[in-house]
C-alpha cells in the first residue's frame, strides 16, 4: 500500500492492521509520536491523517492508504508552526512526552476552528492527557496560537 | 596532552564557604569536594567534573540529575554558568552517564526526594567559580599581570588597568596548562551579582535546553533510542505479585509475523528490591508484533501467597490496625492522662487513602545492548546508579561493565527510581544476542507497578476546656521497606518522617503517634510526595473537623494548634531517628514559625472569611514536607448533584532560595493537577491479588476539562537555604479541597478520592 508521510511517498508491505503509531515509529523511525495508552485514551500519539487529528495507536495503517499523514516532525519544516511557537512562548512542556500529541491536537483544532471559545478549547483538548499538569499553559498557548493562525 | 596538576580530586575547595557571597548553609566542609582536576585534552579546558571549555569559547556543562519535567537540565547548569560568568547562550548541556566518578566525588545522580537544587547548589557554584578562576589566572599569565586584577564577566576576562580583554575561548589553551587555583582564592559571587540564579527574568523560553526538542518531536525518551538490529520486547507478567511461570505455550505467538522468539525471565529471590518481576518475554521485529505475540501467548501462572489480597478485607484490616494500639513512634506527655481527666472529651475520626499508581506519560522503557559481557543501556531512569548496580547484580557482571546513559524521562513521579525495567532490557539483550528495546504498556504499568501505599488513619483529640490537650494519631499501611525486608509489618523512619512524626501542632501538650501492623502483598514504592499525601490529608482534615466541633474558625484554630514560633525537637519525644529528608536538622529545623507564616499568607491572599455564593467553598491546608512549607487555599463550586469544579488555587510556598523561579511556578501549576488526581480520581484496588484497573478509562487522571486552570503561586521571600519544590506542593491539595467541600456543603469527606456521589450521600 502507498501513503504519504510528512510529504514523502511511502510504500508499506507489512501487516495492514499495524497501528499507524508503530508504523511511523518502528518502520519509519519517526519517534516524535508517542505511545502512552495504546487505546486512544490519552492522545500522546496524535497525528494528522488528511488534516484530521487521529489517535495513531488505534488507527490501522491501512486506514491511511492513499492519504497524507503528518506527524510532529512534519508539522512545520522549521518547527515553527504557530502552535509550536505558542508552546515555546508559554514554556508549556515539563517532561515533554505528551507535547507532540498536544501540539498536533491543537494544530488540528485551530485549523478547523481558528477562533475557539474557552469551552471549545477545553472540549478540543480534553482527549490529551498531560500527567505533569501543564494544562494551564496549554490553555493559554492555544489561545495565543489562535491569534496567529 | 597536558596533565593538570591542579588540585587532587579529593581536595576540598576551601574558601568557598567563607566568602562574602550568599552562603548556603555551613556545610562546605570535607563533603563538598570539587572534582578537580580532569585532564586537559588538546585545546580544551576540562576545569572539573562539570565544566569544559573549548577553544572557540563554547562551554559544555554536565547535568548529573535526570530530567523528568522539573527543568533540571536547565536550572542546574545555569547555576554553574552564572558562577563562571559564562554567557548561557554559549553553553550546552550534556547528560551524565552512571559513571563511578560521580560516586567517588559524592555527586548523587538519583533524582528523587525534591533535592537536586538543595543538595547540589553549593558544589555547582563552586565548580563554576573554580572554572572562572582558572580562566582569570590564564589571562593573568598571558598578560603578565596579577591574577586578582583579572576579572571574568560575560564570557570574557578583562584587565582594567591595561584595558586588555579576551574571550574565554582565547584563554583555554593557557588555562589548560596551569596549576589549579589555590582554593582559598576561589570565591563564589555575591548574591547581588547573580545573573541567572534565582532570577526569574533569566529563565526565558530560549534558556531552556530541551524546549525546542520537546516541541518538535526531537526529544529522546526511554523508547526512542534506535540501534542496528534492535528487537522489541514486551513481557507477560503474573497478574498476582510473585506468581511464577508454571508453563507456557508460545506456538500461536510464534506464528505471528515479526515475532522472533520468547524468553522466560526468572523470578528472582526475595527481597525483590529493584529486580525484575519475572515472566515470559516476546521478542519481535517491532512493537506491534511483540504486542500481538504477547496477546497470543498462553501462560499458566502459579498460585501466590498474595492471591489472598482483596481490597475490601485488606482495607478493613488497615482500619482496625490504625485504630488499635500499635508501635509508638512519637510520644510527648501522656495522651492517656489527658484523655482520662474528668473534664476531657475524646473526639475521633478515621481517614482512608487508597493505593495509587504513578502513570508517567511514558511507561517504563529502556534500550539495552549486551555484548561480550558488557551492557550499554539507554534508560529513562531517575536512578542511574541503581540501573547500573541492579543490572550488574542480576546479570552477574562487574559494575564497570554496565554503561548507563540517561534519556529524557517522560515523567517519573518515583516510578522510574526503580531499575526493574532496565534489568529486563539488559537480561533480554543477553538472551537474545541483539539490542533489545523493552516496552511496558499502560496496562503493564498499572498492573505490575510499585504502588503508593494504601493507608488507614485514626486520629483522636482530647478536648478539655475548649482547648486540645491531647492528640493521638494511629496509622497502618504496607511499607516501602518491604522491598528489602519482606516480613516488614510497620513503616520505617523515612515513612514516619513524611509528615507524621513531624506533626507540627506544637501547642498540644500530649501527643502519641502509633503505627499498627500491615501485611505486604505487592510492591510498594515512593510516589510524588509519598506518605505526606495521607498524613497531610488526615492532619489538616481533622484540625478542620475539630474546629467546627468546638465552634472555632478553622484557620485561627489551626494557627493556635501550631502555636508560637518554635523549633520542634523530636529527640525529646522518643524519636531517635528522625530522617528530615536526609538533611541535617541544624540546617533545616522543623520551624513552626515558617509553617504558620505560609498559612497566614494563604488566608490573606485567598480572601478567606469573605462570604461566598451558595454552593461555593474555600478550604485551606498547610504542611511541611521536603523541608519546605506550603499552604494551599482551594476554592470549589459544588453543584446539587455533587459534581464540583475547582475555580481557583492559591499556593503559598516557602522553599527558601529558589534557583529557578519560573520552573517553581510550573511545578506549582503541575502539583495542583497532580493533587487533583489524588483527591478526585484514580484508585488502585485488588481482587484475588490482582489489580482491577488497566488503563486511563478505569484509572482516570486529570484532564484539561477537570483540571485546576487558575493556579497562583505566592512565594515567601527570605534568606533561607533552598528546600524542596517538586513534591511538597502536592500534599496540601486534597485536604484543602475536602475542607472547601465541607465549607460549601457541610459534607465531610474522609476517604479519597472524593467522588460526586460521596458528597451527595446521606
Amino acid at each position: 500500500m502507498n501513503l504519504t508521510v510528512n510529504g514523502n511517498p511511502q510504500e508499506f508491505g507489512g501487516d495492514p492492521n499495524m497501528p499507524l503509531l508503530w508504523y511511523v515509529r518502528d518502520v519509519l523511525g519517526l519517534t516524535g509520536s508517542k505511545f502512552a495508552c495504546g487505546t486512544g485514551l490519552c492522545g500522546s500519539c496524535t497525528v494528522h491523517v488528511g488534516g484530521e487529528a487521529v489517535r495513531a495507536c488505534i488507527t490501522p495503517v491501512s486506514a491511511a492508504e492513499g492519504m497524507e499523514v503528518t506527524t510532529i516532525e512534519g508539522l512545520d519544516a522549521e518547527g515553527n508552526h504557530p502552535v509550536q511557537r505558542a508552546w515555546r512562548a508559554h514554556n508549556v512542556p515539563q517532561c515533554g512526552y505528551c507535547q507532540s500529541g498536544q501540539i498536533m491536537q491543537a494544530a488540528a483544532l485551530l485549523s478547523q476552528n481558528p477562533d475557539p471559545s474557552d469551552q471549545e478549547i477545553l472540549d478540543g483538548m480534553s482527549g490529551n492527557i498531560c500527567r505533569c499538569g501543564t494544562y494551564q499553559r496549554i490553555f493559554a498557548a492555544v489561545k495565543t496560537a489562535a491569534k496567529e493562525v | 596532552m597536558t596533565m593538570l596538576t591542579n588540585l587532587s580530586r579529593r581536595t576540598v575547595l576551601k574558601g568557598i564557604a567563607g566568602t562574602t557571597g550568599f552562603v548556603l548553609g555551613a556545610r562546605l566542609g570535607s563533603d563538598q569536594l570539587l572534582g578537580l582536576p580532569a585532564n586537559a585534552a588538546e585545546g580544551k579546558l576540562e576545569a572539573n567534573l562539570f565544566v569544559a571549555v573549548d577553544g572557540d569559547g563554547s562551554v559544555t556543562i554536565t547535568c548529573a540529575r535526570s530530567e523528568m519535567g522539573q527543568g533540571v537540565r536547565t536550572s542546574l547548569p545555569m547555576i554553574i554558568a552564572d558562577e563562571m560568568e559564562a554567557d548561557w547562550a554559549r553553553c550546552s548541556v550534556v547528560q551524565a552517564d552512571a559513571e563511578q566518578k560521580w560516586n567517588d566525588f559524592g555527586q548523587e545522580l538519583d533524582t528523587d526526594g525534591s533535592r537536586s537544587v538543595r543538595r547540589d547548589i553549593n558544589h555547582l557554584r563552586a565548580a563554576g567559580a573554580g572554572a572562572r578562576k582558572m580562566l582569570e589566572m590564564a589571562a593573568a599569565e598571558m598578560w603578565g599581570v596579577p591574577a586578582e586584577e583579572c576579572v571574568a564577566q560575560n564570557h570574557r576576562v578583562s584587565h582594567a588597568t591595561s584595558g586588555r580583554s579576551a574571550d574565554f575561548g582565547e584563554l583555554v589553551a593557557t588555562a589548560a596548562g596551569l596549576e589549579a587555583p589555590d582554593p582559598a582564592t576561589v570565591q563564589v559571587k555575591d548574591r547581588s551579582d547573580w545573573k541567572y540564579i534565582a532570577n526569574e527574568s533569566a529563565f526565558t523560553p530560549d534558556a531552556y535546553v530541551d524546549l525546542v526538542d520537546m516541541t518538535t518531536g526531537k526529544g529522546m525518551f526511554g523508547a526512542d533510542t534506535m540501534l542496528d538490529g534492535m528487537k522489541t520486547a514486551v513481557i507477560a507478567r503474573s497478574p498476582v505479585y510473585r506468581g511464577k511461570v508454571e508453563s507456557y505455550d508460545d506456538s500461536a505467538a510464534m506464528a505471528i509475523t515479526g515475532v522472533r522468539g520468547t524468553v522466560e525471565l526468572p523470578m528472582p529471590d526475595l527481597p525483590i528490591a529493584f529486580k525484575q518481576l519475572g515472566g515470559v518475554a516476546v521478542i519481535a521485529d517491532n512493537t506491534w508484533a511483540a504486542l500481538e505475540g504477547r496477546k497470543a501467548l498462553s501462560v499458566q501462572w502459579s498460585e501466590s501467597e498474595n492471591s489472598a489480597l482483596d481490597s475490601s478485607s485488606y482495607d478493613d484490616a488497615l482500619r482496625k490496625a490504625a485504630a488499635e494500639p500499635g508501635t509508638t513512634i512519637r510520644e510527648r506527655g501522656s495522651y492517656e492522662l489527658a484523655r482520662d481527666k474528668a473534664s476531657a472529651k475524646e473526639f475521633t475520626r478515621e481517614y482512608f487513602v487508597p493505593y495509587f499508581i504513578h502513570m508517567p506519560m511514558e511507561p517504563p522503557a529502556a534500550v539495552a545492548n549486551y555484548q561480550d559481557g558488557k551492557v550499554e543501556i539507554w534508560a529513562a531512569s531517575q536512578h542511574p546508579m541503581a540501573v547500573r548496580d541492579t543490572i550488574a547484580e542480576v546479570l552477574g557482571i562487574e559494575k564497570e561493565n554496565v554503561l548507563v546513559h540517561i534519556t529524557l524521562l517522560g515523567g517519573g513521579f518515583g516510578r522510574k527510581s526503580k531499575a526493574d525495567y532496565a534489568v529486563e532490557a539488559a537480561y533480554l539483550s543477553r538472551e537474545v544476542g541483539a539490542p533489545v528495546r523493552l516496552v511496558w504498556t499502560r496496562e503493564d504499568e498499572i498492573q505490575n507497578g510499585y504502588y503508593h501505599a494504601a493507608s488507614a488513619q485514626s486520629v483522636s483529640a482530647v478536648i478539655d476546656a475548649g482547648r486540645v490537650s491531647g492528640w493521638r494519631h494511629g496509622v497502618a499501611f504496607p511499607s516501602i521497606l518491604g522491598l528489602w525486608v519482606p516480613e516488614q509489618k510497620i513503616g520505617f523512619n523515612i515513612e514516619h518522617g513524611l509528615g507524621l512524626i513531624d506533626m507540627p501542632y506544637n501547642s498540644i501538650e500530649n501527643i502519641r503517634i502509633e503505627n499498627g501492623d500491615a501485611n505486604l502483598h505487592t510492591r510498594i514504592g515512593w510516589y510524588r510526595s509519598v506518605n505526606n499525601i495521607q498524613h497531610a490529608f488526615a492532619i489538616n482534615s481533622f484540625a478542620n473537623e475539630l474546629a467546627h466541633e468546638i465552634g472555632r474558625d478553622p484557620v485561627e484554630f489551626q494557627l493556635e494548634l501550631i502555636g508560637e514560633p518554635a523549633i520542634i525537637d523530636l529527640t525529646k519525644e522518643k524519636v531517635e531517628d528522625y530522617w528530615n529528608y536526609g538533611d541535617p536538622i541544624e540546617d533545616y529545623p522543623i520551624d513552626t514559625g515558617r509553617l504558620a507564616g505560609v498559612l497566614r499568607k494563604a488566608r490573606d491572599v485567598s480572601g478567606y472569611g469573605k462570604p461566598l455564593p451558595k454552593g461555593h467553598g474555600l478550604g485551606l491546608a498547610v504542611h511541611r514536607s521536603f523541608l519546605s512549607y506550603i499552604a494551599q487555599a482551594v476554592r470549589v463550586q459544588v453543584a446539587d448533584d455533587g459534581n464540583y469544579s475547582i475555580t481557583r488555587v492559591d499556593t503559598v510556598l516557602d522553599c527558601g532560595l529558589g534557583a529557578n523561579p519560573e520552573r517553581i511556578r510550573a511545578q506549582c501549576e503541575g502539583a495542583a493537577v497532580y493533587g487533583n488526581t489524588i483527591a478526585r480520581q484514580g484508585i488502585i484496588s485488588y481482587a484475588q491479588g490482582a489489580v482491577e484497573q488497566s488503563n486511563f478509562h478505569d484509572y482516570p487522571v486529570t484532564r484539561i476539562d477537570d483540571a485546576p486552570l487558575n493556579v497562583h503561586l505566592h512565594r515567601i521571600e527570605n534568606d533561607h537555604i533552598p528546600s524542596g519544590v517538586g513534591e511538597p506542593m502536592v500534599p496540601p491539595f486534597a485536604p484543602a479541597l475536602a475542607n472547601a467541600i465541607f465549607d460549601a456543603t457541610g459534607k465531610r469527606i474522609r476517604n479519597l478520592p472524593i467522588r460526586p456521589e460521596d458528597i451527595t450521600a446521606a
